[in-house]
């Protein structure tokens, strides 16, 4: 876009738009604003559930527990890690996919020959991989969330729960705007195709992708690992 | 409802011919027409909040009197707080925003212009949804800080607090939105040789306010959702029972609160900075260290926090941090006011109204900045928190600073905005009513403080030696109203019979002055070439220009690269390979010329209802959330599954379509 308007104006200043300050999108420079605040909005949700930790007065817990007097039988941790890990995977793992549909895009009009480039230049496909694996983690965390409701813990039973929901319930929020985000330009790639003047866009979309895949991993971190 | 119906009497002029009447403002996308709608709407919340503040005084004037019960007393300072920090103050700060920022950094328009309507509209409806509350008998009561757990459902069973909790939600999308946007702008579209250092210091302020909005919103945005979560869906967030801690809300409201109060007083700041070198005439005192000393007030305006929360216990280590880290924010702050005495001494000093609103600032922010270092000794604060004497602070700050700073700005831009001149014979009356009603009003509230009057309370006995003080302080609101109606007469004849302004009735040197009042759709015919901070002085008055570093630097773009792109090298910046303006060097006025953008083949945004009614659609959304408390529980799903229809499906149009026609 910046390239188009400054070839543009080249012969006229009044015509067109002249070239952005920095070089950059305005959209790309807005798109970082907006994640730095997002950043703010989850270190307040991620602060709250930290705080609450441990402070719930009835179960059940996020980890293993003992309450007093004694201790012979300790309350079950709620908190599946190995169910999580393997939706974490599945989440990285398509922020990989939304690189290679990134790239697809950038390069749309380069002459492809090897099944290989034809593979990795479709945007298409990578663009779906995304989706489909966005999707596969928002089925982990329903399976998650109704596992937690029957096994008695829901939004209202105790700090644990109204943190714990609300801050993987946002996040979940978060991943659901991003696939419909994705299959959005998908719709768009379908009916005219994405060439490389819409890698700003694919960008955009991109980089959403991959904080909000940040979010997780320190999401993973602080409330499913650390004890 | 009033403020739109108000908004299409703004003078039609030149540069709008083919483009008035209702329609055109409901479908605008021009910065200059947003503007002049958040002005006209932000005036008329801050004359509502005025008048909620009347009756405060009223029911303060005597002692044991019975104008408000204790209910309506509460709605009222409740509402009074609210509107003024989020309905008058910060919207009259986003009029100059919108106006100013793509005028100063010599840009056609912001970034996104449709997200700046979108932003005026949702702020509009989340102001007529927080006041449609007094309809329904339920006003927010809570104080405008909300203090949880007063405001969960336990305590606070009526419909007020959702009211409040929904409204600010709204207000926060729409200040979020506004703030991406100006960011962008700032960051992306100056003109050639604009660099950050040549920046008006309007601009600057604006800018680092935009990043306090978007680091501090999103925190009481969090706030509020565990509040409305605990009120509508059963969450523990707030509920002490449950092992909740009772500071939560208070440390995430004042994480947000307290960048809050420099998002309030810095845009004053800005349009004082704007208007002292102009009266003094010369360039203002030290200015790159007024952009830092700005930077650095935001910085540390993340570290306070907790000073509004010294009588809850934290212990004497957290007291002591957050005392010395507030004590040294009056360092950058107390640097501005020397810099502005010091553009001010050896001047050529003009006392038009604005400059006065400009001093008067100066002196009336030091009395509340002084007040407020008292304060950050907690020793201290211990005698004064929740009496007068923090009343009276805060509204030195806010009154003193804040609002003498905008209607100095008023003043200084109502010439540029409507190409007519304020009176300057009202305005002095104005100035002096205001400037006498605001000492009258606040000054008393120090000492019955210090007698030991609480805040908040509706009413209070004779005989403990506050009765003077405060039928002073409601006789000093009497004043004040005079001064704001006669204000209100001043803006709405001077549209009409005011002198003709031309470009620069005030002689200033900053880009906005170069181009004609009001200013074309188009804002520059052609986008000027900046040398110097004062650009217009270098062509009218270079000698009060000459100690301003003019180089040739800024004109250099540097190296960036995009993605997998490189874009720009180490050379001048193409802008400046223009065939037009390679041969000029520096600045150039721009006189009337009638011609329309078409006429001039600029391209221009098209007009567009989109945003309006994805504003329309986010407030039903929230809307029906109220309909949860009421037990309507279809009745809410229903009204937001519309709203989120509506939101939806506007703004997939609104995206999909492009923003200019293909040229």
């Amino acid at each position: 876009m910046t390239h188009a308007a400054a070839a543009h104006s080249a012969h006229d200043d009044t015509h067109g738009h002249p070239p952005t300050s920095t070089g950059l999108d305005n959209k790309k420079i807005a798109i970082w604003a907006f994640i730095g605040s997002e950043c703010m909005l989850f270190a307040s949700l991620i602060s709250t559930y930290l705080i609450y930790k441990g402070r719930s007065v009835v179960g059940p817990y996020p980890h293993e527990a003992c309450l007093p007097p004694g201790c012979s039988t300790p309350l079950k941790a709620i908190l599946n890690i190995p169910v999580t890990s393997a939706s974490t995977f599945v989440l990285l793992m398509s922020s990989l996919a939304m690189v290679l549909a990134l790239a697809a895009v950038e390069t749309k009009d380069q002459p492809k020959t090897t099944t290989g480039e034809k593979i990795l230049g479709s945007s298409k496909l990578w663009l779906w991989m995304t989706a489909i694996l966005g999707t596969t983690f928002l089925g982990f965390q329903a399976f998650e969330f109704t596992s937690f409701v029957h096994e008695g813990l829901t939004i209202r039973t105790n700090l644990f729960g109204s943190s714990f929901f609300t801050l993987t319930g946002f996040h979940g929020a978060h991943v659901t705007a991003g696939v419909l985000w994705l299959l959005t330009l998908l719709a768009i790639d379908y009916r005219r195709g994405l060439g490389p003047k819409d890698a700003i866009n694919v960008d955009l979309a991109a980089l959403y992708w991959h904080f909000v895949d940040v979010v997780w991993i320190a999401i993973f971190t602080l409330v499913y690992l650390i004890k | 409802m009033a403020t739109t119906a108000a908004a299409p009497a703004i003078p039609a002029t030149d540069s709008y011919v083919g483009t008035s009447g209702v329609w055109s403002w409901l479908t605008t996308v021009d910065h200059k027409r947003i503007g002049t709608l958040y002005l006209f709407t932000s005036l008329f919340f801050f004359l509502l909040g005025g008048l909620e503040a009347g009756m405060i005084r009223w029911q303060l004037a005597v002692p044991n009197n019975h104008v408000l019960s204790a209910e309506a007393y509460n709605q009222m300072f409740t509402m009074h707080g609210t509107t003024m920090v989020f309905l008058a103050i910060m919207p009259l700060s986003a009029a100059f925003f919108n106006y100013l920022i793509p005028l100063q950094i010599g840009a056609r328009d912001v970034a996104f212009p449709r997200l700046n309507a979108f932003s005026y509209w949702v702020f509009l409806f989340g102001g007529i949804f927080m006041n449609a509350s007094w309809f329904v008998g339920a006003a927010p009561n809570g104080g405008w800080f909300g203090y949880a757990p007063l405001t969960t459902l336990q305590f606070s069973p009526g419909l007020n607090i959702d009211f409040w909790v929904l409204g600010l939600q709204i207000l926060g999308v729409s200040s979020l939105a506004a703030a991406f946007n100006f960011i962008t702008t700032i960051i992306n579209m100056r003109a050639p040789g604009m660099n950050l250092m040549r920046m008006p210091m309007f601009t600057w302020n604006a800018f680092v306010v935009q990043f306090l909005l978007i680091l501090a919103f999103p925190v009481i945005t969090i706030a509020l959702v565990f509040l409305q979560f605990d009120r509508f869906f059963g969450t523990n967030f707030y509920t002490i029972a449950a092992g909740a801690d009772p500071l939560l809300w208070q440390h995430l409201f004042w994480i947000f609160g307290h960048p809050e109060v420099y998002i309030l007083v810095l845009p004053a700041f800005g349009l004082t900075s704007e208007i002292i070198p102009t009266f003094s005439r010369k360039p203002i005192f030290g200015y790159p260290v007024m952009a830092y000393a700005t930077m650095l007030i935001a910085f540390l305006g993340f570290g306070v926090w907790a000073h509004h929360m010294f009588a809850v216990g934290m212990g004497p280590i957290a007291d002591t941090v957050f005392g010395v880290t507030t004590m040294l924010i009056a360092i950058p702050t107390g640097v501005k006011i020397f810099n502005w005495v010091f553009t001010m001494w050896g001047g050529s000093l003009q006392f038009t109204t604005a400059m006065k609103f400009a001093i008067a600032l100066v002196a009336l922010f030091t009395i509340g900045g002084i007040s407020g270092v008292m304060h950050a000794s907690p020793p201290a604060d211990l005698q004064q928190t929740d009496t007068y004497f923090i009343v009276a602070h805060f509204h030195y700050v806010l009154f003193g600073g804040s609002m003498m700073g905008i209607f100095g700005g008023i003043y200084y831009y109502y010439p540029k905005m409507t190409g007519r001149m304020l009176s300057e014979k009202l305005g002095n009356w104005h100035f002096w009513l205001m400037f006498i009603g605001m000492n009258l009003t606040f000054f008393p509230m120090h000492f019955s403080g210090l007698y030991g009057m609480p805040r908040r309370i509706y009413t209070y006995d004779a005989g403990q030696g506050w009765e003077r003080f405060n039928l002073t302080s409601s006789i000093g609101t009497a004043v004040l109203f005079i001064g704001l109606l006669i204000f209100v007469y001043n803006f709405l004849i001077a549209g009409r019979r005011g002198a003709i302004a031309g470009n620069d009735p005030w002689g200033a040197g900053t880009l906005e002055w170069s181009i004609p009042s009001p200013p074309p759709e188009y804002n520059f015919a052609r986008i000027p070439r900046v040398t110097s901070r004062l650009p217009l002085w270098d062509v009218k008055t270079p000698t009060l220009n000459a100690e301003v570093p003019h180089t040739d630097r800024g004109d250099r773009r540097l190296d960036v690269d995009v993605g997998t792109k490189h874009t720009g090298h180490s050379h001048p910046n193409p802008a400046n390979s223009y065939p037009q303006q390679a041969t000029e060097s520096g600045m150039h006025i721009e006189e009337a010329t009638g011609k329309s953008a078409k006429d001039l083949g600029i391209p221009m945004p098209n007009q567009t209802i989109k945003p309006l009614i994805c504003a329309a659609g986010l407030t039903i959304m929230f809307t029906g959330l109220l309909f949860i408390h009421e037990d309507k529980h279809s009745l809410a799903i229903a009204t937001i599954l519309t709203g989120a229809l509506i939101m939806t499906m506007s703004l997939y149009a609104w995206v999909l379509t492009p923003l200019e026609d293909h040229h």
